[in-house]
């Protein structure tokens, strides 16, 4: 209890007194994931609208792997991502293993999936309400798919907060990959992890704060951006 | 041009069933032609084999330019309408976006339409706020708006109270004398004679009777079509 007051205190002071540490991990951390998150969206969104409207041989194969790959183990991506970049791997020779890029290519395995089940789900109803008048009016594959992606955007944006979600908290992975290097590519998540380890439990709860409100001020900016739950709107 | 269209021994399945056909038919260029029957003759079917959008599993559906160019100048309206998750205006101005029109233009002829409708004051609302007569309105502009040569309406004013019909059937009027060809199914037999200058009444997904509207309202030369306009069950 005293731990989660001093943590608390501590983070108070942290956010008050601008710590340039605090700041410069909170930054790197808002970098990674949300330069992941919009790779991943530009790669998930295109995805699913293609699987909502495209009937193909192994289609419904692909949807159940994507929905099992929604649990994928963070630290095997992490494993797997490091064998290929390390040294000895197939892009060892690009030189990005424990590199703020090396962290946003594991994140983006991560999430890709998540975002595009989740965003399949909405697009798949969505196909449905409009299948006939689509058809009937002669519209190409591509038209489909922008026309759903665009028309279901503000349900997208839900998935979009589910793979923010999912990297802003993310430490498997980057630990590996990233390796936690400080001033390079420790982000608040690998930092609670490393503060915890040194039995430092206040400055590890501090950061846990500061990493809760990040997430909910992003979060919140999202759907201020996206006008959702306003009436009128989709 | 169109017409005339050919239709010979058409016939659709499901599952193994027959759900129209064999129909032959032969449609002209003008007015409106009315198909009736009671449930489950196959009145929206058939719309869809003559559109295109149901597959064709025997005989020929031939109009006098191949089946795509022919999709492209026809448009349909469903009976209980579509609304895509946009404002009035922009779902109006959807089917001309996607034929390459800039936004901007496509947005400004929508808006003759909105007009047109009486909807004016609500252009920029969501299109699901609106009643179910103003969306069958806003769905008849959206068919309309690329001055389609043929219009398929799958009972155009099913669950529409008499003021709404009226505005539609003004809707379709207008378009009419603008040589839009109209091919529609109704189970209002008044809305028919109204419309109809050719009959095609189907009956467990056959062709049953078919003609000019005045004769056959008057004089039906079958006894389910007689049977039918009085009112009675037929199956």
């Amino acid at each position: 209890m005293v731990d989660l007051w001093d943590g608390l205190t501590q983070a108070f002071w942290l956010v008050i007194t601008l710590d340039r540490e605090l700041a410069e991990i909170a930054l790197r951390s808002l970098y990674v994931t949300l330069t992941a998150l919009v790779i991943a969206c530009l790669i998930a969104f295109p995805l699913a609208a293609f699987l909502a409207v495209r009937r193909f041989r192994f289609r419904r194969l692909i949807i159940a792997i994507l929905n099992a790959l929604m649990g994928l183990p963070p630290v095997v991506v992490g494993l797997i991502v490091y064998v290929l970049l390390s040294r000895s791997g197939p892009f060892g020779v690009l030189g990005l293993l424990f590199t703020p890029t090396a962290m946003i290519i594991a994140q983006i395995i991560i999430i890709v999936p998540l975002i595009a089940s989740i965003a399949h789900q909405s697009l798949r109803d969505l196909w449905q309400e409009y299948h006939d008048l689509l058809i009937s009016m002669n519209v190409s594959q591509g038209q489909k798919m922008r026309t759903l992606i665009w028309d279901a955007r503000r349900a997208l944006l839900t998935a979009s907060l589910a793979g923010f979600g999912r990297g802003i908290g993310e430490v498997g992975a980057i630990m590996i990959v990233g390796g936690n290097i400080d001033n390079v590519t420790r982000v608040l998540t690998t930092a609670i992890a490393l503060e915890t380890g040194k039995g430092a439990f206040a400055l590890a709860l501090a950061l846990g704060f500061v990493l809760i409100a990040l997430t909910i001020a992003v979060n919140l900016m999202i759907h201020w951006l996206g006008q959702t739950e306003r009436e009128g709107r989709w | 041009m169109l017409f005339p269209l050919n239709v010979t021994d058409a016939q659709t399945r499901r599952w193994g069933k027959i759900l129209v056909g064999p129909v032959s038919l032969h449609l002209t260029g003008a007015g409106a032609t009315v198909i009736i029957g009671p449930n489950g003759s196959g009145k929206t079917t058939l719309l869809h084999l003559l559109h295109g959008t149901a597959r064709l599993h025997a005989g020929t559906i031939a109009w006098q330019v191949p089946m795509a160019e022919a999709r492209a100048v026809q448009s349909f309206v469903f009976q209980r309408p579509v609304m895509l998750r946009r404002s009035v205006v922009d779902n109006i101005a959807y089917p001309l976006v996607i034929r390459g029109i800039r936004k901007s233009e496509a947005r400004a002829q929508a808006h003759d339409w909105v007009k047109r409708i009486g909807l004016d004051e609500m252009a920029d609302r969501p299109a699901t706020s609106l009643s179910g007569g103003e969306q069958q309105k806003l769905a008849l502009a959206r068919a309309f708006i690329t001055a389609p040569q043929v219009v398929f309406l799958d009972e155009p004013c099913a669950a529409l109270d008499g003021r709404a019909t009226a505005e539609i059937e003004a809707i379709l009027q207008e378009q009419m004398a603008q040589g839009t060809r109209l091919i529609l199914s109704t189970h209002d037999m008044g809305q028919a004679r109204r419309l109809a200058d050719e009959v095609v009444f189907l009956r467990a997904g056959q062709v049953h009777e078919t003609g000019p509207a005045t004769p056959f309202f008057s004089a039906p030369q079958t006894d389910a079509a007689h049977a039918f306009l009085n009112g009675d069950i037929v199956e």
